[in-house]
């Protein structure tokens, strides 16, 4: 089965959904959306330099995703105007990626295929990579899940149980990088935000409590990822794109069901 | 040994000092309260005692491996996460069913574990989060303004709630005061602030006291409305709905 492109592309899609289902759930409850997009623009600068450096571009792109995540909480942390820092940083992290990318002596590089990911040329390797880097994600929430809900809701009262916001707040800044690292190779730089939200968004229709809205997250994201590649294939459409579309469009379907809910409630 | 103790605390965000030189302990099973002015240090004290905020100068000691029972004053709670009573109980340590069911009842809200939390009304929410908080078994139980956002009906049903809870539990209980004009009669201690301590001492010492009459006595005349619990009509329950009776208050200076 690993044989086919298809298929390859199919669990490389469902892999990054396991990952990205969950995290988008803590991205849409403590309002992080700006936050995953500079992390994932910042990862072009990783591939520049991972290229640069002939080193494996998982790494570069993790090593650059998470300083820059660290670097964007510690702003954070000293009160800075959180859009504004951010605004700057996501499309200055970009500009500079891409800058250097230019530099690259004597290497084509083909930058579409970062921007937006390229899906069906996973190799098995690289979806061993990505089973890997998700199952870490997913090791790291769960580990830390009851934390990491109580400190969402409240600082002061993870404080008051013991807990350390700090701590939990770096365990989500880690798993955004990862993610970012799992995700460029699917979805591409630009559409990873996307695969974060939209399928969390879309999911809240469906649940009662954080744990159902996590899991229903995971459920449409590999949805979107196989029906997006079917997509594709039949429509000759770009994979990483077609990918966030068919997202994009169980999003709007949940909106229905949603206001159907309340108007039976 | 004391709960909490602050020894000569001064806490400041940035340069500027909002909290200096304040000495108090929390002891087993008293009810203090904490009153001032806007912006006088109130939740900035409260924070610091938490460990939620550093101290700039002086120190904090909290009892080693001290069971924290803490009322937020608000949660970043939206309709993006749902979140059902039962789940909210149950965070952050796992509780059985049996005993999310008594917390409830005992905060007198019971059988809302199906309920979203974003459906609650302001009564219900209070409850829900005292009830959370005395899951843990508390020693402390600190509220950062419990009452805000209830009326009085509402206000003084959840005091009368707390002195219970105190008087079944011996657990002590730290709250901030939003509303300067009710206090719990069954407070043990009312410690003003203002940037310092100002005066403290039993509601009605603090009451009459000139630095209290300084601060408050302008738009109020002084007065130090105390909720006793004599009028125990209806709502024993944290109802919210709006009577369409005027509410007698009692006030004694």
């Amino acid at each position: 089965m690993l044989d086919d492109f298809f298929a390859r592309a199919v669990l490389a899609g469902i892999g990054t959904a396991l990952a990205a289902g969950p995290l988008g759930a803590f991205v849409v409850w403590r309002r992080m959306a700006y936050f995953g997009d500079a992390t994932a623009h910042a990862s072009i600068l990783g591939v520049a330099l991972a290229l640069g450096f002939s080193l494996p571009v998982f790494w570069g792109t993790l090593a650059v995703a998470l300083a820059m995540a660290l670097a964007v909480a510690a702003l954070a942390g000293q009160g800075h105007a959180m859009d504004t820092t951010l605004g700057v940083l996501a499309h200055s992290a970009l500009a500079f990626g891409l800058v250097a990318v230019s530099f690259l002596p004597g290497v084509r590089v083909d930058l579409s295929a970062y921007l937006f990911g390229d899906i069906l040329a996973v190799s098995k390797a690289e979806l061993a990579t990505i089973w890997a880097g998700a199952a870490a994600v997913l090791g790291l929430l769960v580990w830390r899940w009851s934390g990491l809900l109580t400190a969402t809701l409240s600082e002061d009262l993870a404080q008051a149980a013991g807990l350390n916001p700090a701590r939990e707040r770096l365990v989500l800044t880690l798993a955004l990088a990862l993610t970012v690292a799992v995700a460029i190779k699917t979805v591409g730089a630009l559409l990873i935000a996307a695969m974060l939200i939209v399928p969390a968004v879309a999911a809240r229709a469906f649940a009662r409590t954080p744990e159902e809205m996590a899991v229903a997250a995971v459920i449409l994201g590999a949805l979107s990822a196989a029906g997006g590649l079917a997509a594709s294939l039949a429509l000759d459409t770009p994979a990483g794109p077609s990918i966030v579309a068919a997202a994009a469009l169980l999003f709007a379907a949940s909106l229905g069901i949603g206001a159907a809910r309340r108007r039976r409630a | 040994m004391s709960l909490i103790a602050a020894e000569d605390l001064t806490v400041c965000y940035g340069d500027a000092s909002v909290l200096a030189h304040v000495t108090l302990a929390i002891e087993p099973g008293e009810i203090v309260t904490l009153v001032g002015p806007n912006g006088s240090g109130k939740s900035t004290l409260l924070h610091a005692l938490l460990g939620t905020l550093p101290a700039a100068g002086g120190r904090v000691a909290r009892k080693p491996g001290l069971r924290i029972g803490f009322v937020p004053q608000r949660l970043a709670l939206d309709t993006r996460m749902p979140l059902t009573v039962r789940r909210f109980l149950s965070l952050p340590a796992r509780q059985t069913a049996a005993a999310i069911g008594a917390a409830l009842a005992r905060t007198g809200v019971p059988g809302l574990e199906g309920r979203q939390m974003t459906a609650l009304s302001g009564g219900q929410f209070q409850r829900a989060l005292l009830a959370r908080a005395l899951l843990a078994r508390p020693e402390i139980l600190i509220l950062d303004e419990p009452t805000q956002g209830l009326d009085q009906p509402g206000a003084a049903s959840f005091y009368r709630l707390i002195e219970e809870v105190r008087n079944e539990t011996g657990c002590a209980v730290l709250m901030v005061s939003h509303d300067l004009h009710v206090v719990m009669s069954a407070s043990d201690r009312v410690i003003c602030l203002n940037g310092h301590i100002c005066c403290e001492g039993t509601p009605t010492t603090v009451g009459a006291a000139p630095e209290y009459r300084a601060l408050f006595g302008l738009g109020t005349h002084g007065a130090l409305a105390l909720y006793r619990h004599e009028h125990d009509h209806a709502h024993a329950h944290g109802d919210d709905h709006r009577h369409d009776h005027p509410e007698p208050q009692e006030e004694t200076v």
